[in-house]
Order: structure tokens, then C-alpha cells, then sequence
């Protein structure tokens, strides 16, 4: 190992100045180097973990189940009108578990009738069970399990258009598991705002008023927020199964009290929001904003009809269920647009945009973890995290030169070299810095120096049984190198461990402790042998100062 | 040269009574405590219970006791407080297993704008788990708990004959119980982190153990005439001052990081200080002691050379 030692001695600078090219973007500096450099080297440094950062960190999962039913529930709607324009004639048609259809009708005509509707319209439908009245339509077992896992990355695609529109620096989407998906928006600074415009399914339908049903003279005008649920209730068995009661909120200007207003509507909606292709905010006339959307062709000619055919009717806008406005239909309305008024505020009418832009979501979602740290708390921890590491780096290098004295002072330089190729390999990987990660980076400090100790007490023994100082060196290295590479691999095996099933934060720890330790093999062996080899070399010493 | 310990005598091997009645009272401790755990009894933290904890940040220092009573009034019955002093600092917990429909974290921080409006505050933190994630991160943990053991005997197994591989295996089990136990003792949460420090402490304390038999190794070779506690003692002995130097240096840094870095890895530092202190002591009293009991054949002590 004598030889090469000006090749070992061009390995450790290589090294070092690769791992300050790599970590130079994370720094101010970097920002001054000329284009070419940021060009072809490295541009990306050290990722900031979210508890370091500040941000949020969601978990949602996607009920694929009512995705499904959602299918369900518009074949039977949609089965029924196609019946009757056929005139085919049928005694019910309904749902009877969330996953089957039951159809019974009097005549063979009337099945024949059905089959074949179902088959074009519906094929993820068949057949279960057919008699002499009665057919059962279930969901073919396969398209139901697709059907949620379409369900699962048309909310991914959804969610990404939303996030895209809000605006943040990047953000991380991602699918997890078989259903749920993981959001990570770093930096953010209204968190709640955020979550509010992820979450929301954003359905936008449009049904008609039904003012001439006789029910409708029965609803209070006004009801005070919260009593939807005993209203509906009250009038539970006198509707029918076509009509249903939403709700539009109104807030008094000046009590700021929230009432809610009952409508009574067909619960077949005419259009839904997908035919949207642009929804943007306007201020209105009363300096009220305003949302005005655009239709695509199919929707405009749809609305063209709608409006034409219900003149002086009442068209109430609804969006996940809510009633934003029911204004009255003037006139048939050919243009393909229209606008939604309500009484929000600028931001509220914004989100609104941004949702309808991106599409409702197939499948309402729920937030199963939510993780939000504040900026403040992430300065916080760099700091303390940058203070510790200063102090235990002060202890350790204080003590190895107390305790060694020069090759202590050795060992010092290549705890160094060991950190500063840590850091550079952080960066090159694009690896991200969490908290315990810095934790990890000190604790490595402490164990980086243990392989010099040993390398070094060995030595110690060696030169206490008499013998010179260059063999003394020499056989201190060989027979410590197997104690240390042991020690390693330990240490390595219950990192692995924890990265391949820590999350986030505890991922960060495990990086940089197995990319500490494994670095120190370098440092540690190599390192630190040239220079005792160099100098060997030059002089011949009596006594090494250990 | 300066040396922490000179040429030491002691008798470790004839101590090893009084070490087993410490280090089984330890094990003991950390096997309650996992059965505590079992039966939902143990300070589980919100990662593994599911819940809502929040940490604020006050412009001005808070009475622990006036934020209890306004949590107490708003129906927050069961919540936990941790005050950090130093920073104005509060961390408020609720373990019971809520949706996020019920926005508990929203309320508690309504309920402090409200109760002290003199005093303004920045929400550093807040963090809501449901049920079924608590039960993945459990089930990530014991996984990752199981893989590291299989991987510490496999790597065991390869190294060393059968007797030292099973002396350092118990004496790295006996680590973690110990660790485990005396959180359990100090009521201190366990969580994620706690599980990270343990397993670190794990592979860490193996190291230690090698230190030590690697050692014992070389002389078995060597002294064939000695008694095997003789041998074992002088191994020891020998490797003393190493063993404390090796754990020393990392104790240097445990210490900056549980003394300056802060509320968020506190626990986790002190799950590492205690685990390198104890993980010395086991490479000395509780791993060479137990060789003694498995003599092995005198000839046929290596497994590699």
C-alpha cells in the first residue's frame, strides 16, 4: 500500500472537489458562476425535507367504492329514459344492493328491450340471472376493480391540475398503494386553503327547480343553518324518489348569520360540470365577483336546449350538493355560457375557478393523515440542528487531539473529508435533508471517528510491543481494517432496514447514517494512511506522536 | 501516550453475578413494557394511536395550567400538554381516534385564539393521523424490527461459531429492551422516532460487541492454557480502553444533539445516549459472560481465521 501514493493522494482531492461541484447549488454561490457552469454541471442541490422546510404533507383516500356506485346510479337513470323513449314498458327499474340492478317488466319483448340497451350502453353490465319477469344486471367483477383504480389516477391527474394552478414550488404527487394518494406541498403558507381545494369532489351539476310541485309552496323559505337534515327528514315520505331537497347558503351582510334556503329539485341533473371548458372570475356589478364558465360544443348545444325548452323555469347550480345560485331562466341562452353568483369573496371565487378548470374529482376523497409544519419551526430546527452539529463536531475533534495529539489531529482531517463527502453525496443523489437526517449526519460524526480509534489504539499496542513506528502503522491499519469493516456492516444493516420502511423523516436519517458510515471506509482507511505514508516516506521517525 | 485507563486487572468474569441481576432486571422492565404495549396500556404516540397533536409558538410564555383549563372547557377532556419553556412553547396532544372531519386541530387553535387573545401565537406544527394509517406505520415498524434482526443473525451467523453469535445477540436484545424499558419508566412516548433510535442503538451495540470479541477471538488463539475466564478477562481487560474511547466519541455527539438540537429530536437523543451507555456495559457483563456458560469446544473456536 506504499505505492501510488500520489495516486491515492489525486483520489481524496478528486473526490472533494466533485462533492463541492455537486453541493455548490445549494448555496448563494452558485447563483454568480458563469451560464456554461450551470449548464453541464450539476444545477440541483440538497433537497430541504418538509420538516425543515415547512409544508404539508397529505394522505387521501379514494373511495372508489361510490365511484362505482356513481356508474350504477346513472345507468338506472339513464336506462329508464332510454325505456321510454323505446316505449318499451317495464314495472321497476331500480338498484338494489350497490352493486346490482333489478329490472322487472310483463312482456318478453320488454327483457329483449332491456338486454340489448344495457349491452350497447353499459357494457361493464351483464346479465346475472334472467326469468320469466325478471333480470338482474350486475357489475362485471373485473370492470368494478378497474373502474376504482381508474378512479384512484383520474384523481391523481385531477388533484396535480389543481395543485399546478395553485402555485407552489415543487410539489409532490404521488399514488400510494392500491388507493390512496400522498400530496407534498413544501413551503406553503395557507395551509387550509390548500387542503380545501384538494379535498373537494367539485361536482358541478345543473337541475331544474320544481316549483310547480305541489311540496315546493310547503318549504319554508328560510331555515336556520344546521336544521337541513330535520327538514329532509320531515319530508321524507312525501317525495318522490325523482325529486330531492338541497340547500343554498345565505349569509346576512350585517348579523353575519348563516341561513340555509331549501329548494326542491329533480334530481336527474340536466348537464354536469364535465362539459366545462373555462371557468374565469369577473367583477360583477356591485363590485361582487363572479364566476363565468364556458361551455364545449356539446355542452352548449345541450344548454341551448335546456334553456329553450324551460323558459321562466328556475335552473338551480349545484356543486357537491350545495346550491350556489337559482337564477330563473329568461331566455334560451345559444352563446354556450353562462355565470355562476353567489355571494363569495374574491379568493373564494378563485378556488372556485381553479376547481372548475381542473374537473371534479371521479370519487370523493378523505383525508386520512395530515401533516403541517410551520415555517418558523422549520428555521428552528436548521438552526438547532446546525448548532449541535457545531458542538458535537467541537467535542469529538477537541478530544481526539487531546487524546491522540497529532494523529489525532489526522483523524480530526478526516472526519472533515468524511463530512464533506457526505454533504456532496447528499447532493448528488438529490437527496432530501430532514431533521433526524441532520441528527444522522452527528451521530455518523461520533461513529466515523471510531474507526480511527481502533486504527489508532492498535497502533498504540503495536508500538508498545517494541516495534518500529512505519510496521507499527502498517500492521495497525491491516489488523484494525477487519474490526471496522465489521462495525460497518451492523450499523448498515438496521439503516437499510430502516429506509426501506421509514417514512419520510426517519428516510432521511437512514440515508445519511449508511452514507456516513459507508463514507468513512474511505476516509477512514485511505485517507489517513496516505499521509502517514508520505510522511514515512520523507523521514524516518523514532517516535510517532499518538 | 495518553492513555484513560492504564493496564487494568479487573475481574470482570467474577463480577458477572451481580451483572446479571442488574442487566436481567433491565430485560425484565423491557419485556413489560412490550407487553404493555400489547395490551394499549404503554404511552403510544399519536404515529401508532392515531390522533391530533398541535404545537404553538407564543410571543409570550403561557401557564400550562390556564391552557389546560381552556382546553378542559371546550370539551378537550383528555388532551395531553408539553410546555418547552425555553421557547413558549406547547405541544398539545389528543389521542382519541377522530376523523378529519371533526377538525380537532382547527378547534384547539380556535379555542387558544380565543382564550388568549394578549398573547399572539404561530402554529409550528400540527399533525392528524386516522386510524388506518396508525395501523400501517405500525405494521411498518414491526416489520422493520423483524427484517433487522433477521439481517443482525444472518450477518452473525457468517462471522462467528454459534456461541458468540447467540452471546451477541442477546446481549444486543437486552439493549433495546433496556432502552425501551426505561422510557416506559420516564413515560416517555413511543413513537417512529423512538423505534429509529432503537433499531440505531441495535446495530450500534452489536458494534461495540464485536470490538470486544474479535479481541477474545484473537487470544483464544493464541493462549490455548489459560482457563477460559482468564482468557476472557484478559480480553477484556485489554480492549477496555478502546471499548471506552469507541463509545465516548459517540457519546460526544449524542450529547451535543440532546443538549442543543432542539424539541423535536429530544427524545430521540436520549433513546441514543442511554442506548450507547448501555451498550458498553452489555459488550462488557452481559455478551463475554455468557460464553462462559457455553464452553464449546476448546480446538474448534473460529469460525473464519
Amino acid at each position: 500500500m506504499r505505492r501510488g501514493i500520489k495516486a491515492r493522494a489525486l483520489l481524496i482531492l478528486s473526490t472533494v472537489v466533485i462533492s463541492g461541484v455537486f453541493f455548490l447549488p445549494s448555496t448563494p454561490i452558485f447563483s454568480t458562476m458563469p451560464d456554461w457552469w450551470k449548464k453541464y454541471l450539476p444545477h440541483q442541490g440538497l433537497n430541504l425535507g418538509l420538516d425543515l422546510q415547512g409544508g404539508i404533507h397529505l394522505v387521501l383516500e379514494v373511495e372508489g367504492e361510490k365511484a362505482v356506485q356513481n356508474v350504477l346510479d346513472r345507468a338506472v337513470l339513464t336506462l329508464k329514459g332510454l325505456m321510454d323513449e323505446k316505449k318499451a314498458i317495464y314495472t321497476t327499474l331500480e338498484k338494489i344492493t350497490p352493486a346490482e340492478i333489478k329490472v322487472e317488466y310483463p312482456s318478453a319483448e320488454s327483457r329483449e328491450a332491456i338486454k340489448k340497451l344495457a349491452a350497447e350502453n353499459f357494457p361493464a353490465l351483464y346479465v346475472r340471472e334472467a326469468s320469466e319477469n325478471r333480470l338482474i344486471l350486475a357489475m362485471r367483477e373485473g370492470e368494478a376493480q378497474q373502474m376504482k383504480d381508474s378512479a384512484v389516477s383520474q384523481a391523481l391527474e385531477t388533484i396535480r391540475n389543481r395543485v399546478d394552478q395553485f402555485g407552489v414550488a415543487e410539489p409532490l404527487i404521488q399514488r400510494q398503494g392500491q388507493s390512496q394518494i400522498l400530496v407534498q406541498l413544501p413551503g406553503i403558507r395557507d395551509p387550509q386553503r390548500a387542503i380545501a381545494l384538494i379535498g373537494k369532489t367539485a361536482l358541478l351539476e345543473f337541475k331544474l327547480v320544481a316549483d310547480d310541485h305541489p311540496l315546493a309552496a310547503q318549504l319554508p323559505s328560510r331555515i336556520p343553518s344546521g336544521g337541513e337534515e330535520a327538514l329532509v327528514k320531515r319530508f321524507e315520505g312525501q317525495i318522490l324518489p325523482e325529486y330531492e331537497i338541497v340547500f343554498e347558503r345565505e349569509q346576512d351582510k350585517q348579523t353575519n348569520q348563516v341561513s340555509k334556503r331549501p329548494y326542491l329539485v329533480n334530481k336527474q341533473a340536466l348537464m354536469s360540470g364535465d362539459v366545462l371548458t373555462d371557468a374565469r372570475v369577473s367583477i360583477g356589478d356591485f363590485n361582487e365577483p363572479y364566476v363565468s364558465i364556458t361551455f364545449d360544443s356539446t355542452g352548449a348545444r345541450l344548454f341551448d336546449r335546456i334553456t329553450s325548452e324551460n323558459v321562466k323555469k328556475r335552473l338551480a347550480i349545484i356543486l357537491d350538493s350545495a346550491v350556489y345560485s337559482a337564477p330563473v331562466i329568461q331566455e334560451r341562452i345559444p352563446g354556450g355560457r353562462a355565470q355562476i353568483t353567489g355571494s363569495f369573496t374574491t379568493q373564494e371565487a378563485n378556488d372556485l375557478a381553479i376547481v372548475l378548470r381542473a374537473g371534479a374529482l371521479p370519487a370523493p376523497v378523505n383525508i386520512i393523515q395530515n401533516v403541517t409544519v410551520g415555517p418558523s419551526l422549520g428555521r428552528d430546527s436548521i438552526e438547532k440542528g446546525i448548532l449541535a452539529g457545531i458542538i458535537g463536531t467541537l467535542l469529538v475533534v477537541g478530544f481526539m487531539a487531546v487524546y491522540y495529539r497529532l494523529s489525532g489531529l489526522l483523524a480530526d482531517f478526516a472526519l472533515v473529508l468524511n463530512v464533506v463527502l457526505l454533504i456532496g453525496a447528499l447532493a448528488a443523489l438529490n437527496a432530501t435533508l430532514t431533521l433526524p437526517g441532520i441528527a444522522g449526519i452527528i451521530l455518523a460524526i461520533g461513529m466515523a471517528v471510531d474507526s480511527n480509534v481502533l486504527i489508532l489504539e492498535r497502533i498504540r499496542e503495536e508500538l508498545r510491543l517494541g516495534k518500529p513506528v512505519r510496521l507499527a502503522v502498517d500492521s495497525g491499519y491491516e489488523k484494525a481494517f477487519v474490526t471496522i469493516v465489521d462495525s460497518h456492516v451492523t450499523t448498515l444493516i438496521t439503516a437499510l432496514a430502516l429506509f426501506l420502511f421509514g417514512t419520510g423523516p426517519i428516510k432521511g436519517f437512514a440515508v445519511t447514517l449508511s452514507l456516513g458510515v459507508s463514507i468513512n471506509l474511505f476516509t477512514a482507511l485511505v485517507g489517513t494512511k496516505v499521509v502517514y505514508d508520505v510522511v514515512n516516506s520523507r523521514w524516518k521517525l523514532r517516535r510517532l506522536s499518538v | 501516550m495518553l492513555q484513560i485507563l492504564g493496564k487494568t486487572q479487573i475481574d470482570f468474569i467474577g463480577r458477572r453475578k451481580y451483572a446479571f441481576i442488574l442487566s436481567g432486571f433491565l430485560a425484565f422492565l423491557g419485556l413489560l413494557t412490550v407487553v404493555q404495549i400489547f395490551r394499549g396500556e404503554a404511552n403510544l404516540g399519536i404515529d401508532f394511536a392515531g390522533g391530533t397533536a398541535v404545537q404553538l409558538k407564543f410571543d409570550q410564555p403561557i401557564r400550562i395550567d390556564e391552557a389546560r383549563r381552556l382546553l378542559e372547557g371546550k370539551r378537550f377532556v383528555d388532551a395531553e400538554l408539553q410546555e418547552f419553556t425555553r421557547d413558549n412553547k406547547l405541544l398539545i396532544r389528543v389521542k382519541k381516534l377522530t376523523t378529519i372531519q371533526e377538525r380537532v386541530s382547527e378547534r384547539i387553535v380556535e379555542a387558544f385564539q380565543e382564550g388568549f387573545t394578549g398573547n399572539r401565537f404561530v402554529i409550528d406544527s400540527s399533525t392528524e393521523i386516522g386510524p388506518t394509517i396508525g395501523e400501517k406505520l405500525q405494521k411498518d415498524a414491526v416489520v422493520a424490527i423483524i427484517v433487522s434482526f433477521i439481517g443482525i443473525l444472518i450477518y452473525i451467523a457468517l462471522r462467528f461459531e454459534l456461541r458468540f453469535g447467540i452471546a451477541a445477540t442477546i446481549a444486543t436484545f437486552h439493549d433495546v429492551l433496556a432502552v425501551l424499558g426505561i422510557f416506559y419508566v420516564l413515560n416517555k412516548e413511543i413513537n417512529l422516532l423512538l423505534v429509529t433510535a432503537l433499531l440505531t442503538l441495535a446495530g450500534y451495540s452489536l458494534t461495540d460487541t464485536v470490538v470486544v470479541f474479535d479481541r477474545i477471538r484473537e487470544n483464544l488463539r493464541q493462549r490455548r492454557r489459560d482457563s477460559l475466564e482468564q482468557v476472557i478477562n484478559n480480553g477484556i481487560n485489554q480492549v477496555l480502553s478502546r471499548t471506552i474511547v469507541v463509545s465516548l466519541t459517540v457519546l460526544l455527539s449524542v450529547i451535543a444533539l440532546f443538549f442543543f438540537g432542539g424539541e423535536v429530536i429530544h427524545d430521540f437523543s436520549l433513546a441514543l445516549l442511554l442506548g450507547v451507555l448501555v451498550g458498553t456495559y452489555s459488550s462488557i457483563f452481559v455478551a463475554s459472560p455468557i460464553l462462559i456458560f457455553w464452553k464449546g469446544h476448546p480446538g474448534k473456536l473460529l469460525k473464519r481465521g
